[in-house]
């Protein structure tokens, strides 16, 4: 359950910028996880309720975009979605890809009062 | 952190204690069951398109735009720890594995035939007990012991405190034997030289695509017990055709930590690291 580590980075950053932007607390978060990432959306909701108890975020509106995956073969340069990191190439069957999208894991933005 | 509520009170946080030391525990650490709060959360899925939004509004909320890598955080003392290493030329392996793969059994051997030969460093992770520190003191090897408490996995700020307690030499290797746990570590750098995964015959061969994060970020895959093969149901080419499926550069290692076999490819290797 490493979701509520990033859970608690989540809260770190937004009161660190709330902080920042002199506001008193978060009203709406933006996330981004692509599907790469190694977060289970699932799991992130359930942590989230306990890990922004009494922070900045409790009781913000919370908004995850979701980025698909994305790969480009090493050896055809053939561009391919992908749903597992061991996803091959569609077109000559190699392993060896680069991830083009769908690592990501930030916070993209913050509306504060 | 407490791994129930996220608080950071003292008791549930991370001890970083040499064999030895003693914990002291200040009161009880208690969870209440408050109002049940609802969660809002929407899911946008995106088709590639990049679209501004209009953040104005009628109150006088604002939007701050961050754009902020929520890992960057343990990216960041990761990279300390990677520097001073470097500067120390300190090899620093990151073991990582499912509980009873046999990483301490891998590890003990290692140090029992090679200590005389290499100066080696122990950072031992779990989430209870002194047990694995107590091994490996015991084979006067410096040691230095997290519990993580709830947590499930080592994060570069707990590593950086246990290596300034360790006081190490120059040119030595640092072994950091994370919780066992084939998820969480995977996503945590702690600023390892090179992240070793351990997987045992008897786990299965198809582990690697059912946890491929580990695999995907590990460097060296070392596949233990296998003095148990021909009692197990498992073919370790495929087993090693499925780790390869998730990172083609894995590098393997085949070897018992109980009987000593094949652990000599793996020592020679650790000893003119790649």
């Amino acid at each position: 359950m490493h979701e509520l580590s990033i859970a608690l980075g989540i809260v770190k950053i937004a009161e660190d910028e709330t902080a920042k932007a002199k506001a008193k607390k978060v009203t709406k978060i933006e996330l981004q996880v692509g599907v790469l990432s190694g977060i289970e959306i699932d799991s992130l909701n359930f942590v989230w309720e306990s890990a922004v108890k009494s922070t900045v975020l409790e009781n913000a509106e919370k908004v995850i975009d979701i980025i698909e995956g994305k790969g480009k073969c090493v050896d055809c340069d053939t561009e391919f979605e992908m749903e597992n990191i061991y996803d091959c190439c569609p077109n000559c069957g190699s392993n060896f890809k680069g991830i083009l999208k769908g690592k990501e894991l930030s916070v993209k933005a913050l509306e504060v009062i | 952190m407490c791994g129930t509520c996220g608080c950071g009170s003292e008791n549930n946080g991370p001890k970083i204690l040499k064999p030895g030391e003693h914990k002291h525990v200040h009161g009880d650490h208690h969870h209440h069951q408050e109002g049940h709060a609802h969660s809002h959360a929407t899911h946008h899925h995106h088709d590639g398109h990049v679209h501004t939004h209009d953040h104005s509004h009628d109150h006088k909320s604002k939007v701050l735009i961050i754009e902020q890598d929520i890992l960057q955080n343990n990216q960041v003392l990761a990279a300390r720890n990677r520097g001073y290493f470097e500067a120390k030329n300190i090899f620093a392996l990151n073991l990582v594995s499912s509980p009873g793969s046999g990483k301490t059994t891998v590890l003990e051997r290692t140090l029992t035939d090679l200590k005389d030969q290499i100066p080696f460093y122990v950072i031992e992770g779990d989430q209870q007990t002194m047990n694995d520190a107590n091994k490996i003191d015991a084979l006067n090897v410096p040691v230095i012991q997290i519990n993580t408490g709830k947590g499930c996995h080592l994060e570069s700020d707990m590593v950086f405190e246990a290596v300034k307690k360790l006081e190490m030499q120059n040119n030595a290797i640092l072994m950091i034997e994370n919780v066992g746990n084939l998820v969480c570590p995977s996503m945590f750098d702690l600023g390892e030289s090179k992240r070793v995964v351990i997987i045992s015959t008897t786990e299965g061969e198809d582990k690697p695509i059912k946890y491929p994060d580990m695999f995907h970020t590990s460097d060296i895959c070392i596949i233990n017990k296998i003095d148990l093969l021909p009692y197990v149901n498992v073919n370790v080419q495929k087993l090693k055709d499925y780790a390869l499926k998730v990172n083609p550069k894995l590098q393997f290692f085949e070897v018992s930590a109980t009987t000593g076999e094949g652990m000599q490819a793996w020592y020679d290797w650790l000893k003119i690291p790649s």
